[in-house]
């Protein structure tokens, strides 16, 4: 009996496509950095001066050290070329590289990200699941309309009214920041929850961890209302299968059919959606972090535009872009081991 | 004591536009190793009856029953986890699409051993041997190795096979085949049906087949049920049946056969299954029945006893009387075939 099989070859002509796919998107990535930020009246020079204001033959100077009174194709062809080098520049304001920045702040980024979209999947995937079986029920329509509420609703608002709720009324958790003041603790991962654990200090620990709390539920929402949505409409489609229809007539029980035979095929569109969340999450980091002072990777980001810190602000989108899109390839990559009908067998 | 005794079941499903019937008043008696053939034209409710016995009907349809019992056990009463307890295990089912009704996330040997796991009691190894020797049972080669195969690997005819697997694994008392053979090749249909009637005989294990071919019937039933919009028309012994049929609308589907087919072109029924709305006060058959009268149009006919099994009709064909009273009651019977 022949069986489907894909062939190395397959595999790698499957990924040398999505590769190639990524250059265009790079060169757009640079090309849309590049000019938007330079659309922006002002320049890093005039803000670093500030109210004082700078005299012009002051700035003409400093303009032509950084570089940036030449054309801006002629600007725009020493990036690309330094990129291609592997270097993405210095900070204007800090004179540090980029690339030490980065690497300096986005652990703090991929944790909050991390909790967001766990605190997304725990809740989102049994919302969901509920929601489907019992459809048209009080929780399925009750699940549904607060989904599409937390997904309509502008992270910047439901930031400041939690805040303004749970820290400023009633006081559980901290305002901003990721830890208090009181520690201090040595980055060995870059991850707080971690690194806490190694200072064997219980109250920097807690500390950590209740500064999280509010930043992932904020930049956790609008995941969460697209897995749960996504849940539901998967389950529901799946357990209209006849293949649980199979499984019921085993005589297995109501929740090894669902949990088991319906959710591993309903996690199969849910998984895709998940990649996808690692764009939704970047951005929605730029709001989160700027309102709850996350020393992150999006507060960096927005500073930089304030700054007109060109080179920051272009060689972190560089960078992000980089990582959605790795993300997303290894989601495309790991379907297999979900879906095996699409499993590159040997 | 007969093994499954179904009495006055009734299934239903609200609709939009109202009620839909799709079992009305189907009782029922099947002892141990007895073969039933349940025939119909599509949506005349065999798989429903059979789906409502295994306690599979779809939220929201409602079942109603006076009498549900297998092997003197009352399955109205019981709980539902100790309805699964029979369910997979005593009685067991196989459908159409034997692709589609394996889960393709799973490996067969996965589905296969969970029934055993679940019944049995089996640990993993116990199960894995028995899955192999289930596998053999059913004609897979290569037994062992299929076992890490997934449905979308196997043929159509494979995956029946895995699935009578799947069924037969915790040695039912009854099995019920809905259309096994619909999806396949002829000749793999044939090597299905051989297959499900050598199991059958040397388990001694009662089969219910649920088919629109009255081919497969003629091959593998001893008793056979001729179902219409959600009623039984006839029931009787497979011989009886075939040699004369009592029921017009039996008579209708036999004469539609092409091995039974005079002259050059096949016979067919004239007109539709009565839907939701077009449901005849009469007898169901009566607007599609050559031998209607006006008091068939009107009056619903009981399914009573006759010449050794059961008929649901007026005037049976093996009625002495049968013209008499058809004069009596005013034939419309040219006005149907015209």
């Amino acid at each position: 009996m022949p069986l489907r099989l894909f062939s190395i070859q397959d595999m790698l002509r499957f990924i040398l496509t999505r590769v190639s796919l990524v250059i265009p998107t790079f060169i757009g990535i640079t090309l849309l950095a590049f000019f938007l930020i330079r659309l922006v009246p002002g320049d890093p020079i005039e803000t670093m001066a500030g109210e004082r204001g700078i005299d012009v033959a002051r700035h003409e100077q400093l303009k032509k050290d950084f570089g940036l009174d030449k054309p801006l194709i002629v600007q725009y062809g020493y990036y690309v070329e330094r990129v291609l080098h592997g270097d993405l520049g210095k900070s204007i304001v800090t004179r540090e590289s980029v690339l030490t920045e980065f690497q300096s702040l986005f652990p703090a980024t991929v944790e909050l990200a991390i909790c967001a979209i766990i605190f997304a999947l725990l809740l989102g995937i049994p919302a969901g699941i509920v929601a489907a079986v019992r459809r048209n029920s009080i929780f399925d329509h009750g699940v549904m309309g607060i989904s599409l509420t937390g997904y309509s609703m502008p992270i910047f608002w439901w930031g400041l009214i939690l805040i303004l709720v749970f820290s400023v009324q009633i006081g559980w958790t901290p305002v901003s920041g990721r830890i208090d003041v009181l520690y201090y603790v040595e980055p060995v991962t870059g991850f707080l929850l971690i690194d806490t654990l190694f200072t064997e200090d219980e109250g920097a620990f807690l500390s950590a961890l209740g500064h999280l709390i509010l930043p992932t539920i904020v930049l956790g929402t609008q995941p969460l209302a697209t897995i749960a949505r996504m849940t539901r409409s998967a389950m529901l489609e799946v357990l209209g299968e006849d293949y649980i229809r199979t499984a019921k007539a085993k005589g297995l029980s109501r929740f090894r059919v669902v949990g088991l035979h319906a959710l591993r095929n309903a996690l199969i569109p849910v998984v895709t959606v998940i990649g996808l969340q690692v764009g939704v999450l970047f951005t929605g980091a730029i709001l989160t972090e700027t309102i709850f002072s996350w020393p992150g990777i999006g507060k960096w980001l927005i500073e930089a535009i304030f700054r007109r810190d060109y080179p920051v602000l272009q060689g972190g989108l560089l960078l992000v872009g980089a990582i959605v899109m790795s993300v997303n390839l290894i989601v495309d990559l790991t379907y297999g081991l979900i879906n095996p009908r699409i499993r590159h067998n040997r | 004591m007969a093994l499954l005794e179904i009495e006055n079941l009734s299934v239903e499903f609200p609709t939009q536009g109202g009620i839909m019937r799709a079992v009305d008043d189907v009782s029922l008696k099947l002892d141990e190793g007895e073969v039933l053939g349940v025939v119909g034209e599509s949506g005349s409710g065999k798989s429903v009856t059979m789906l409502a016995l295994m306690g599979l009907i779809p939220f929201p349809g409602r079942v109603k029953a006076k009498k549900l019992s297998f092997n003197g056990r009352d399955l109205l009463s019981m709980s539902d986890r100790e309805r699964r307890k029979l369910t997979g295990k005593d009685v067991a089912m196989i459908f159409q699409e034997p692709t589609t009704s394996l889960n393709p996330c799973f490996t067969i040997g996965f589905q296969l051993t969970e029934t055993l796991r679940l019944h049995e009691g089996m640990d993993r190894k116990a199960a894995r041997r028995r899955a192999i020797e289930l596998l053999e049972q059913v004609g897979i080669p290569s037994a062992e190795s299929r076992l890490s195969a997934y449905p979308h690997q196997l043929s159509g005819g494979m995956n029946q096979r895995v699935m009578i697997a799947m069924a037969i694994a915790c040695n039912p008392k009854l099995l019920i085949a809905d259309e096994p053979t619909t999806a396949l090749d002829v000749t793999i249909q044939a090597q299905i049906l051989d297959l499900l009637m050598t199991l059958q005989k040397e388990r001694n294990m009662a089969l219910v087949m649920i088919t629109h071919n009255m081919g497969v019937v003629a091959e593998t039933a001893q008793r056979v049920m001729v179902m219409y919009a959600g009623q039984i028309m006839e029931e009787r012994s497979a011989t009886d049946l075939f040699a004369s049929p009592q029921h017009p609308y039996t008579a209708a589907l036999l004469s539609a056969l092409p091995e039974r087919s005079e002259g050059g072109r096949l016979a067919t029924i004239p007109g539709v299954v009565p839907g939701l709305y077009d449901r005849p006060r009469g007898c169901l058959f009566s607007p599609r029945c050559a031998y209607a009268t006006e008091h068939s149009r009107n009056v619903r006919p009981d399914l009573r006893d006759w010449a050794g099994g059961k008929v649901r009709c007026h005037y049976p064909l093996g009625d002495p009387n049968r013209d008499a009273a058809m004069k009596a009651d005013h034939p419309l019977g040219t006005e149907a075939a015209s």
